[in-house]
């Protein structure tokens, strides 16, 4: 078993009305043939477009273009199993944390499932509130852990606060949740490549739907010509590389083998690659 | 019209206006009313049924915080600390060590003929064996081929051996979750915590996956323990209820010989407050007589052992994290405003204080907007409410159905680790609740601890932990104010003391037959009273020929 054959595993955070819907409606969206499963906690206000329903049966909803969406309720081990074992093999999961979810509890527990791999956490927060949030009676702690756990955090809703607030909740949340890019948006449109690895389609121009925020980003590529420590390597390129939010591509060890390498927001990952890839990794930075 | 007519040595009515009397008239399966036999034959034609002439009776038991899947449980391996009867009578002796475990695996082992079955088994404690851990290398001593699973009598660890973690793919090196400990070799020891750890190995070792789903077979034999511990109705807490398992239990509690009125709750999880809601005003419509529908129950924390309670300041007493919400608070208003305004029943799952408090500043918000005299929303487990919360409960109309049960299975534990001693003295504070009046009931939340109200009695009025330390003086209560928690107490909660929880005139002919006299036992020997079996609805149901 490689890691290759696994599926790779969004997992989208943030507290209730942080706009968690939207953006994953945006991601079926432009999808673009890519046949995600979507998990969410709950159906109802509906989680989905309805242009975008094909049918509905039980816990399972058919999108158009291959996707899915099932709710999972109390039990996300289970739905995450099932949909994995789905036929069409889906190329990504999609899973929607429910408001009060911490992330990186889910992250941990995906780590023991077999055919899933974490491609990142992906927490949202919303400009207007999120602060306040914060210190909120009986949410603070999971708020807080919530943002700690991302490793990238879509600050929403920027058209709706003034620009001194929304500097000073930037400030605020670079200080929460060091280990995050933090990245500007409205209505949760932050791009496709961005919120879920793909790498196939980085050194495209990246298409968010919302072309007055694509300009915040930047993709560029590095040959990667010369043998390299992969870990050393990665952070590294963390290190050195201001506004990284994403990076994926292939590299070649001291001893020859070529690895792929993955980075989100500060995490990153080493594993065997396929066969009959070039090196090169595709690095996404945003504009602070 | 028959009229039957029950003489018995004497009867417990709950009724204090004659609390005990000697005979009970009951006519289609009610009661037309208790007293001597003289006043009852006023009723006209009767026949004289003295089969309890010997026996007790009090009003069948009322159990308002229980799961049916103890039913489905059984088919499991029991490898309790504790003695436990199963739902055929037998008594299972405790195991008092973990050789004593691996011995009664193997005995099941051998009874397998599949050679690649599962072998799961439930019911473990590990704190009564000083703490020492089951292994996977000890599990693989009962077998090296099938895979074993053996859940821990909370219900929150799996410990498991190498086959069934060869089979989930675990049984390797590099595996970083708290969940998992690890041995000197770098693989998991074999002992899971908590259901997202539990669930991916479970479905190798035999356990189902919706662990609160309970089956047929399951819901038939949780009504043969119902009346070997007197038990006439019992609350089955709590379900996502989808049709197929509604029209099941309707089928089987339909059936003529069917013992116990069950009450499912509602499970809020995977579904918004609006589609809730509109699930459980259909399920109302769907109810019968010994199947009540249309109840909500909302999970609003974890549990106090498992360190996923929310508590207050200053937290746990081992400095473990504060536990996880399990809803926000958006939803829980929501939830409750629309059940106020709609007239639905909800009762709430809070452990840790923390979480009750946000169900009380719920409830005061909501009873603004949506007055309501009669809510009778219970809190459920509600174990670490203090003084101030009681008060606060009593004012908004609230009822408290508390865990009595846990204080003596896990009492040691909250002391010396979870809450520390302080707070695990005011742990299920019924003597709290009685005094600020909030109206009470307690609770065996089987099948974390078994099923047997009047062991629950027992434990709320005696407070006595696993190694024998009375915990909490101070909130004992009296053997009177136990029992009426397990009649009238626990069918308040449930909007049901109209028609069960005392034995008088109009009220169901549902009582408990016990070959000892609660009331003049010793409160220690509470425990000890014996039950001989249920009359329900009329309907005579003997625990030996079950
Ligand atoms: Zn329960």
């Amino acid at each position: 078993m490689t890691q290759a054959q696994n599926i790779p595993v969004t997992i989208v955070g943030g507290y209730l009305g942080s706009g968690k819907t939207t953006l994953i409606n945006n991601l079926l969206r432009h999808a673009d043939g890519k046949k995600l499963a979507i998990l969410v906690n709950e159906f109802g206000e509906l989680p989905i477009d309805a242009d975008l329903i094909e049918a509905e049966e039980g816990d399972v909803i058919s999108l158009s273009g291959g996707c899915v969406c099932c709710s999972y309720g109390n039990d996300l081990t289970s739905a995450v199993m099932d949909v994995a074992q789905m036929q069409p093999t889906p190329d990504h999961i999609v899973l929607e944390a429910s408001g009060v979810a911490l992330p990186g509890a889910i992250a941990s527990s995906l780590s023991l499932l077999n055919n899933c791999s974490l491609d990142g956490i992906v927490v949202l927060a919303d400009a207007e509130t999120v602060k306040s949030k914060s210190t909120d009676k009986y949410m603070s702690d999971t708020i807080m852990r919530q943002l700690t756990d991302a490793d990238i955090v879509l600050l929403n809703k920027i058209d709706l606060v003034a620009s001194e607030d929304l500097h000073a909740t930037r400030e605020w949340l670079n200080g929460c949740s060091n280990n995050a890019s933090i990245i500007e948006t409205k209505h949760s449109t932050a791009p496709i490549a961005v919120v879920l690895q793909d790498f196939e389609r980085q050194s495209q121009p990246l298409d968010s739907g919302a072309p007055q925020h694509v300009d915040q980003f930047h993709t560029y590529k590095l040959d990667m010509e010369k043998s390299v420590d992969p870990k050393h390597f990665a952070e590294e390129l963390i290190a050195n590389t201001p506004g990284i939010v994403r990076a994926k591509g292939f590299v070649r060890d001291k001893s020859g083998d070529l690895k792929t390498v993955q980075i989100v927001g500060k995490r990153f990952a080493i594993s065997e690659s396929p066969d009959n890839v070039e090196c090169g990794m595709v690095v996404i930075t945003v504009q602070p | 019209m028959t009229i039957t007519i029950f003489s018995a040595r004497k009867i417990i009515t709950m009724n204090p206006a004659r609390s005990n009397t000697t005979h009970v008239a009951i006519r289609d399966g009610h009661v037309l009313g208790s007293g001597s036999l003289e006043e009852l034959a006023g009723w006209g034609d009767y026949v004289l049924d003295e089969t309890f002439k010997d026996k007790v009776i009090m009003p069948g038991l009322v159990e308002g915080h229980s799961h049916a899947m103890e039913g489905t449980l059984w088919k499991y391996t029991y490898v309790g600390f504790f003695d436990r009867m199963d739902p055929h009578g037998k008594v299972w002796s405790g195991v008092k060590a973990i050789g004593e475990v691996l011995a009664r695996l193997k005995e099941s082992e051998a009874k397998l003929s599949d050679p690649d079955a599962p072998l799961p088994a439930w019911s473990l404690d590990p704190i009564y064996f000083d703490n020492e851990r089951v292994t996977r290398q000890d599990l693989d001593k009962v077998s090296e081929t099938r895979p074993i699973g053996v859940m821990h009598a909370s219900g929150h660890i799996l410990n498991v051996n190498s086959k069934a973690l060869e089979l989930a793919g675990l049984l390797k090196t590099g595996i970083d979750h708290p969940g998992v400990p690890l041995g000197e070799d770098g693989l998991p020891t074999g002992e899971l915590k908590g259901p997202d750890v539990m669930t991916p190995v479970g479905v190798h070792v035999g356990f189902d996956r919706d662990m609160l789903s309970c089956d047929e077979e399951g819901l038939i034999d949780f009504a043969k323990l119902c009346v070997r511990t007197g038990v006439t109705t019992a609350t089955d807490l709590a379900a996502r209820l989808p049709d197929d398992a509604v029209a099941m239990m309707s089928d089987v509690t339909g059936r003529d010989n069917y013992p116990a009125r069950i009450v499912p709750l509602r499970f809020h999880h995977g579904v918004t407050p609006v589609d809730l809601i509109e699930h459980v005003l259909k399920l109302k419509e769907l109810s019968s007589d010994r199947l009540r529908l249309g109840m909500i129950k909302v999970v609003v924390d974890g549990s106090i052992q498992g360190f996923s309670a929310r508590i207050r300041w200053p937290g746990y007493y081992n400095g473990a994290d504060n536990g996880l919400w399990y809803i926000s608070p958006e939803q829980l208003r929501e939830i409750i405003n629309m059940s106020l305004e709609k007239g639905i029943h909800i009762h709430t799952h809070t452990n840790g204080d923390e979480a009750t408090e946000l169900v009380l500043d719920c409830m005061e918000e909501g009873l603004r907007q949506y007055p309501s005299l009669d809510h009778r929303f219970t809190l459920q487990h509600c174990q670490l409410a203090d003084r101030a919360q009681f008060r606060r409960m009593a004012k908004l109309g609230m009822c408290v159905n508390l865990f009595a049960n846990h204080h003596f299975y896990w009492g040691d534990e909250h002391y010396n680790l979870t809450v520390g001693p302080e707070r695990a003295l005011r742990m299920n504070a019924c003597a709290t609740a009685l005094e600020n009046a909030v109206p009470m009931a307690i609770h065996s939340d089987a099948p974390i601890t078994p099923l047997g109200p009047l062991f629950t009695a027992w434990c709320a009025v005696n407070r006595l932990t696993a190694s024998g330390r009375t915990q909490g003086e101070s909130e004992k209560i009296s053997v009177a104010d136990a029992l009426y928690a397990i009649t009238l107490g626990a069918a308040y909660t449930l909007k049901l003391d109209g028609e069960i929880g005392s034995i008088e005139t109009g009220k169901r002919a549902d009582f408990a037959i016990l070959e000892d006299d609660p009331e003049s036992i010793a409160p220690e020997k509470l425990r000890d009273v014996k039950v001989w079996g249920t009359v329900q609805d009329g309907r005579i149901f003997s625990a030996a020929d079950l």
